[in-house]
C-alpha cells in the first residue's frame, strides 16, 4: 500500500511541476535585448531537454515503487546487469551534454565574445552601499578621473570628480536612472565603489557582478522602448534588498531631451 | 604474540603495543567512570552519538533561524518577541531589521552546512559505524577522534555564541565575500566581532574535518577483519571513504582561506581588498588585493563540500536499499563506487561555475561549464542504480526505505537543476535567484536530509538497543516528502521570475507579485518544521522506552547486524570476525551475512 | 602476506586483513596528513601567484645577503633531512643511542633553521616591511604574502622539532619504537620538500 501512495504522490508532483513550468505560470518577463532570445532558446532548450529527464526519472522510480512492493515478486536484476545504465548515462546524458554546451556557447558567446560596438553610447556605473549612479561623458566624449577621496555624498559627488580641475570631468553627466536610447549599440562600465554588488536587468537577459578593483564592460542593445527594473544581487549588506535603479529605454529624441535636462541639472 | 588467543580475556580483538602491556591494559579496558564513558570518551561508538546529538540540536537552530526568515518575507510587520529578547538591536519589540535578516540568513547557513550536513551523516554515522563495519574494535586514532569531536563543538559553540554578543552574527552570507566580509565592522553591524568568531568556528571546524577524515581513510585501509577485502566493503563504508578523501583535501583549503580572511580582518593585508574602497564614508587604507581570489579558494573548497555532504547519502542509500528490497545493487558494489569516485574527483574542477558572471574571464566560464555538465553522469548513472535496483524486487516499505525512495526523488529533482545552472548562458539569468536556492536545498538541505534520516532510522536500533515507531516514522515521512516539494519546488519556479535571493523584504516591483507564493512557502516551511518534532519526539521517546530491538531487526547482513544492539565496548565481544562474503547477499525472504560461512545466494 | 607479517606491521593479536599498502597506520596516517598539508601549502602559493601576477609592480627586494642566508637555511635544512635518515636507519637497526644522537643533531640543525629565518625577519622589519607595508615602493602585499608564507613553514619547522623532541625521549625511554622515529621522519622531509618550493618561489623569484 506504501508503494501506491508514494508512486501517485511523486506522479502528482511530477505532473504539478511539469504543469506549472510548462504554463509559465512563473517565467521570465518578456525580453528586450539583441541577444535575448538566444538566452530564451537555451532556456527552453534546457527545460525541454531537463524536464524530459525529470519526468523520466520521477515516473519510472514511481512505476517500480508501485509494481514491485511485497514479497511475491520473482527477484532479478534487469537484462544486462548495470551495462544499458551506463551506456544509456553516456551516450543520452553525454550527448545532451554537448548539444547543450555547443549551443549555449552562442548564447554565451552573443553577449560576452563579441566585441562591443565601436560606435557604442558609452555609460559608467557605480554601485555603492545602497544604490546605483550613472555617468555620461558629455559633449566632449570623455569621462573625468575618479579620485575616491573626492567621494562626498552631501555634496552629490558620488563618483569622486575633480570638476574644478578636470576639465574631462566638468561636462560628466551624473544620473541616478539609467536612461539610453532603443536600438542603439550602449556599453557600460561597472565598477564598484565599496563591497561587491551585480547589475541584474532581467528584461535584458544581464547579469554581471561589480567587484571592487576591477572595471567590468557590459554591452548590449536595447530592442523595445519602456521602463525596466535593475536590481542587486550580490549580497552587499543591510540594504541589499532594496538596492536598485530603472532602465529607461526612450526614443531617440526621447532621450536627447532627456540626456539635456540631465546636463542642466548638474 | 601470536598464540591462540582464546585464554585472553577482554583484550582480545584489540590493539595492543607489543613493547608493554602496562599501556594496552590502559588503552582499551572498558572505560570506568561516567565521564571517560560518555563525556571523554575515545569509543568511536559514543563519539558518533555525541556528533549526532550536536547535529540534533544544530538542526533545529538552524530549522528556527529559517522559521524567522520565512516569517519575515512573508510578514515584514510581524513582530517575533523570542527575537527581540535575543537583539533588542537587531529585533526592536520583536519587530526584524534587514541586517538581522542577514545575520540569521548567514548563521542559518553555517550552521546548518557544516554542523548538519557535513557532519551528521559523515562524522556521526561513520564514526559510529564504519569500524564495526570493518570490524575493527575502534578507529584507527581514538584519542584524535574524540579530539575531533571536542574542536568541533567548541566551532559549534562559537557559531552559536555569535548570537550573544552585542553587534550580533556576520551578515555576510556563509559564503563570507570579501570586501564585505574582509574590512571589519565599517562594513555593518555583525562585521566586527560577530565575523571573527564565524572565521574562528570554521577554523575549528576546518581541524576537526581534516583529522577526522585521516581517521576513516586509515581505519578503512589498515583495520579491516579477516576476508573483509576491498570489494567486500559495505556501501555506506565505501562512501565514507571516499568522502574523506574529498574532504581531506577540501579542507585543506579552507583553512588557508579563512586564515587569509583573518589577515585582512585583524592584521591589516591586502589579499582580498583592493584599493580606494570608500564605506561609510570612509576610504579604506588597503590595496593591492582581489575579491576574486576570495571566491577562488572559497569555492575551490565550497564546490567538493556540496559533494562532502552529498557522498556519504550516496552510501547510506546505497547500503539500506538492499536490506528493504531484498536484491543487491545492480552493478554490485562496483558501479556504484566508481560513481563516486568519479563525482568527488570531477568536483575539484568545477569550482567556477559559481562564478560564472562574478567577473572571471567569460572563456573560464565556459571552462568549467564542461566538467560540471559531466559530472551529470555518474550522478545520472548513480540514480539509474537506485532506481532499476527496484526493478523486480520485494520491497518492504519500511520507514529507512520510504526515506531513501524520497531521497532519491529528491535527488533527481535538485539534480535536474543543476542543467540550468551548469550553463553560463541560462546561469546568468538564473544566479543569485531563488532557483539557486531551491537547487542548493533539494540537493543538500532535502536529499542529504533524507538520506541521513533514512540512516537514523535504520541504525537506531543499533546504536540505542531499543526499536523506533513505525507509525511515527512514517506519518514524518509523509508530511515532510510533500511539504518539503511545496516550499523548494515552488522556489525553483519563482526562480524563473527572476526571484532575487538574499533579500530580507519583497519590495521591487517584479517582486511584489511573489509575496502569495513566499506566503505559500512560508506557511508550508514552519508546517515542515512542526512535522519534524514528531520525529525529535519519536526519537527521545524511543531511546527510552522503545520495545528492545534484536541484534539484527532488519534481516540484514553487514557486521554491525552481527553483534548485540548495542555492541560491547569493543564491538564484538572478543570474536575473531572472518568475512566470507560481499555485503549484498539478497535474494528474497532469503540472506546471507557476511560473517556466515554459509553459501551465497546473490553471487556476490 | 602472512599472518605473522600482518600482525607485526598493525602491531595485532587478531588475525586482520592486510592494509592494501602494507604499512603501519601510524605511516599512513602521516602520509594523509601529509596530502592535507601539502594542499593547504598549495593554497597559499597559489594566493601568492594570483597577487604576484595580477600586481602591476611587485618588486624584488632581495639582495644578495638575503639569498646568501637562504641558501645557508637551505643547506641546514636539508642537512638535518640526512641526519633525520640517519636516525631512522639506526632506530631501525635497533641502535637506540645513534638513534638518540641523529635525532637531538637533526633538532639542533631545525633550531639553527628556525634561528637564521627568525633573525632574517627581525633585519626586515627593521627596514619597515610589515604584513601591510612595502619600504621598497612595491606591491603592498609583498609582507602579506612573504610572512604569511614563510610564517606558516617556520611554525611547521618550529612543531616538527618539538615534536622530536617529545619522540626522541619516548624512543630512550622505550616508550616508542621506530615506527615512531619513521613517522616523525616522513613529516621532518615534507616540511623539508616544502622548503624547496617556498625558497625559489618566495626568495629567487624576488631576488634582483
Amino acid at each position: 500500500m506504501a508503494g501506491k501512495i508514494f508512486a501517485v504522490v511523486v506522479a502528482l508532483i511530477t505532473i504539478v511541476t511539469a504543469y506549472c513550468v510548462i504554463a509559465h505560470v512563473w517565467w521570465m518577463p518578456v525580453d528586450i535585448s539583441v541577444h535575448g532570445p538566444k538566452i530564451d532558446h537555451q532556456i527552453e532548450e534546457t527545460v525541454l531537454v531537463a524536464g524530459l529527464l525529470f519526468i523520466a526519472g520521477q515516473v519510472v522510480l514511481a512505476a517500480f515503487v508501485f509494481l514491485y512492493g511485497g514479497a511475491r515478486n520473482r527477484i532479478k536484476q534487469i537484462p544486462g546487469g548495470a551495462k544499458p545504465l551506463i551506456v544509456f548515462a553516456f551516450l543520452l546524458v553525454g550527448t545532451e551534454i554537448v548539444a547543450l554546451s555547443f549551443i549555449g556557447s552562442k548564447a554565451w558567446g552573443a553577449v560576452y565574445f563579441e566585441a562591443p560596438d565601436p560606435a557604442s553610447m558609452r555609460v559608467d556605473v557605480q554601485a555603492g552601499q545602497f544604490a546605483y549612479y550613472f555617468r555620461y561623458p558629455g559633449p566632449d566624449g570623455k569621462f573625468g578621473s575618479l579620485h575616491p577621496d573626492l567621494i562626498n555624498e552631501g555634496n552629490q559627488n558620488y563618483f569622486g570628480l575633480d570638476t574644478d580641475h578636470d576639465a574631462d570631468a566638468k561636462d560628466d553627466i551624473v544620473t541616478a536612472e539609467l536612461a539610453i536610447p532603443v536600438n542603439k549599440p550602449i556599453l557600460l562600465t561597472l565598477h564598484s565603489k565599496d563591497v561587491g554588488h551585480s547589475f541584474y536587468a532581467r528584461e535584458l537577459r544581464i547579469q554581471q557582478d561589480f567587484v571592487p578593483g576591477l572595471n567590468i564592460p557590459v554591452h548590449f542593445t536595447a530592442t523595445q522602448t519602456g521602463r525596466f527594473e535593475i536590481v542587486c544581487t550580490q549580497l552587499c549588506g543591510l540594504g541589499h534588498y532594496n538596492m536598485k535603479a530603472y532602465l529607461s529605454v526612450l526614443s531617440p529624441s526621447d532621450f536627447d531631451d532627456w540626456l539635456r535636462k540631465q546636463a542642466s541639472m548638474q | 604474540m601470536f598464540a591462540a588467543t582464546a585464554e585472553k580475556n577482554i583484550f582480545l580483538g584489540v590493539k595492543i603495543m607489543p613493547a608493554t602491556a602496562a599501556q594496552a591494559a590502559v588503552h582499551h579496558a572498558p572505560p570506568q567512570g561516567f565521564i571517560r564513558k560518555y563525556i571523554f570518551s575515545v569509543d568511536h561508538k559514543v563519539i558518533g552519538i555525541q556528533y549526532l546529538t550536536m547535529s540534533l540540536v544544530a538542526v533545529f537552530v538552524g530549522m528556527a533561524l529559517s522559521w524567522a526568515m520565512r516569517i519575515h518575507l512573508a510578514w515584514p510587520d510581524a513582530h517575533i518577541p523570542l527575537l527581540g529578547w535575543l537583539s533588542p538591536s537587531g529585533a526592536p519589540g520583536g519587530l526584524m531589521t534587514p541586517e538581522y535578516y542577514l545575520s540569521l540568513m548567514t548563521m542559518h547557513g553555517t550552521i546548518m552546512a557544516f554542523f548538519v550536513l557535513t557532519a551528521a551523516p559523515l562524522a556521526g554515522f561513520g564514526n559510529f559505524i564504519l569500524p564495526i563495519q570493518v570490524g575493527a574494535a575502534d578507529m584507527a586514532f581514538p584519542r584524535l577522534n574524540m579530539s575531533s569531536f571536542w574542536v568541533t563543538l567548541v566551532g559549534f559553540i562559537l557559531a552559536c555564541a555569535t548570537f550573544f554578543i552585542p553587534d550580533g552574527p556576520p551578515l555576510s552570507g556563509w559564503t563570507a565575500y570579501a570586501p564585505l566580509s574582509a574590512v571589519g565592522s565599517v562594513a555593518g553591524p555583525g562585521q566586527g566581532w560577530g565575523q571573527n568568531l564565524w572565521g574562528l568556528s570554521i577554523v575549528c571546524f576546518c581541524i576537526a574535518s581534516l583529522l577526522g577524515a585521516l581517521n576513516f581513510i586509515v581505519t578503512t585501509l589498515d583495520l579491516r577483519t579477516k576476508g573483509m577485502t576491498l570489494p567486500r566493503l559495505p556501501l555506506s563504508t565505501w562512501g565514507w571513504f571516499i568522502d574523506a578523501w574529498v574532504s581531506l583535501l577540501a579542507f585543506a583549503v579552507l583553512l588557508p582561506t579563512c586564515l587569509l580572511l583573518v589577515l585582512d580582518r585583524l592584521a591589516g593585508t591586502s589579499f582580498f581588498i583592493p584599493s580606494g574602497l570608500v564605506i561609510n564614508d570612509q576610504l579604506q587604507p588597503h590595496s593591492g588585493g582581489s575579491p576574486l581570489l576570495f571566491q577562488h579558494l572559497f569555492w575551490f573548497f565550497g564546490h567538493p563540500e556540496v559533494y562532502i555532504i552529498i557522498l556519504p547519502a550516496f552510501g547510506i542509500v546505497s547500503h539500506i536499499m538492499p536490506t528493504f528490497i531484498r536484491k543487491p545493487l545492480v552493478g554490485g558494489w562496483k558501479v556504484i563506487t566508481f560513481a563516486e569516485v568519479a563525482v568527488g574527483t570531477l568536483s575539484f574542477v568545477v569550482w567556477g561555475h559559481h562564478m560564472f558572471v562574478s567577473g572571471m574571464s567569460p572563456f573560464m566560464a565556459m571552462v568549467f561549464s564542461v566538467p560540471t555538465l559531466f559530472i551529470t553522469i555518474p550522478s545520472v548513472i548513480a540514480v539509474l542504480v537506485w532506481v532499476f535496483s527496484l526493478y523486480h524486487a520485494n520491497i518492504r516499505f519500511d520507514t529507512p526505505l520510504l526515506f531513501s525512495l524520497g531521497f532519491v526523488s529528491l535527488f533527481i529533482s535538485g539534480g535536474i537543476g543543476g542543467f540550468f545552472l551548469a550553463q553560463p548562458s541560462t546561469d546568468s539569468y538564473l544566479h543569485a535567484t531563488s532557483f539557486v536556492v531551491g537547487h542548493f536545498h533539494f540537493t543538500m538541505g532535502l536529499s542529504a536530509i533524507f538520506a541521513t534520516l533514512a540512516g537514523f532510522y535504520y541504525w537506531f536500533p543499533k546504536m540505542f538497543g531499543r526499536m523506533m515507531n513505525e507509525k511515527l516514522g512514517k506519518v514524518h515521512f509523509w508530511l515532510s516528502f510533500v511539504l518539503v516539494y511545496c516550499v523548494f519546488m515552488t522556489m525553483h519556479l519563482t526562480g524563473f521570475a527572476g526571484a532575487v535571493r538574499r533579500y530580507s523584504a519583497l519590495v521591487d516591483d517584479f517582486m511584489v507579485p511573489l509575496i502569495p507564493a513566499n506566503k505559500f512557502m512560508t506557511i508550508a516551511a514552519l508546517l515542515l518544521g512542526a512535522t519534524q518534532f514528531i520525529f525529535l519526539f519519536n526519537a527521545i521517546w524511543s531511546r527510552f522506552k522503545g520495545p528492545k530491538a534484536p541484534n539484527n531487526p532488519w534481516d540484514a547482513t553487514t557486521l554491525e547486524w552481527d553483534t548485540t544492539s548495542p555492541p560491547p565496548f569493543d564491538n564484538f565481544g572478543g570474536r575473531q570476525i572472518t568475512v566470507y562474503h560481499g555485503p549484498m547477499e539478497y535474494d528474497g525472504e532469503a540472506s546471507v551475512m557476511q560473517t556466515s560461512p554459509a553459501e551465497s545466494v546473490a553471487g556476490t | 602476506m602472512s599472518q605473522s607479517a600482518i600482525a607485526a606491521v598493525t602491531h595485532h593479536e587478531v588475525v586482520m586483513e592486510a592494509s592494501p599498502y602494507a604499512m603501519d597506520k601510524k605511516k599512513l596516517g602521516m602520509w594523509v596528513f601529509i596530502v592535507s598539508d601539502a594542499c593547504s601549502f598549495a593554497a597559499f602559493l597559489f594566493a601568492y601567484g594570483y597577487m604576484r601576477v595580477g600586481a602591476p609592480v611587485w618588486g624584488t627586494p632581495f639582495g644578495f645577503s638575503s639569498i646568501l642566508n637562504g641558501v645557508v637555511m637551505t643547506a641546514v635544512l636539508l642537512s638535518s633531512s640526512l641526519t633525520m635518515l640517519a636516525a631512522t636507519h639506526a632506530s631501525q637497526t635497533g641502535e637506540k643511542a645513534s638513534a638518540g644522537k641523529w635525532l637531538g643533531i637533526t633538532m639542533l640543525l631545525g633550531t639553527i633553521f628556525a634561528a637564521l629565518h627568525l633573525r632574517e625577519w627581525f633585519k626586515l622589519i627593521a627596514e619597515g616591511w610589515r604584513l601591510f607595508y612595502n619600504p621598497a615602493g612595491g606591491a603592498a602585499q609583498f609582507g602579506a604574502a612573504f610572512f604569511s608564507v614563510t610564517g606558516l613553514h617556520l611554525t611547521h619547522v618550529v612543531t616538527g622539532v618539538i615534536v622530536l623532541a617529545f619522540i626522541a625521549r619516548g624512543y630512550r625511554q622505550g616508550r616508542y619504537d621506530e615506527t615512531h622515529v619513521e613517522t616523525a621522519g616522513l613529516y621532518w622531509h615534507f616540511v623539508d620538500l616544502v622548503w624547496m618550493f617556498v625558497f625559489p618561489l618566495m626568495y629567487l623569484m624576488n631576488a634582483h
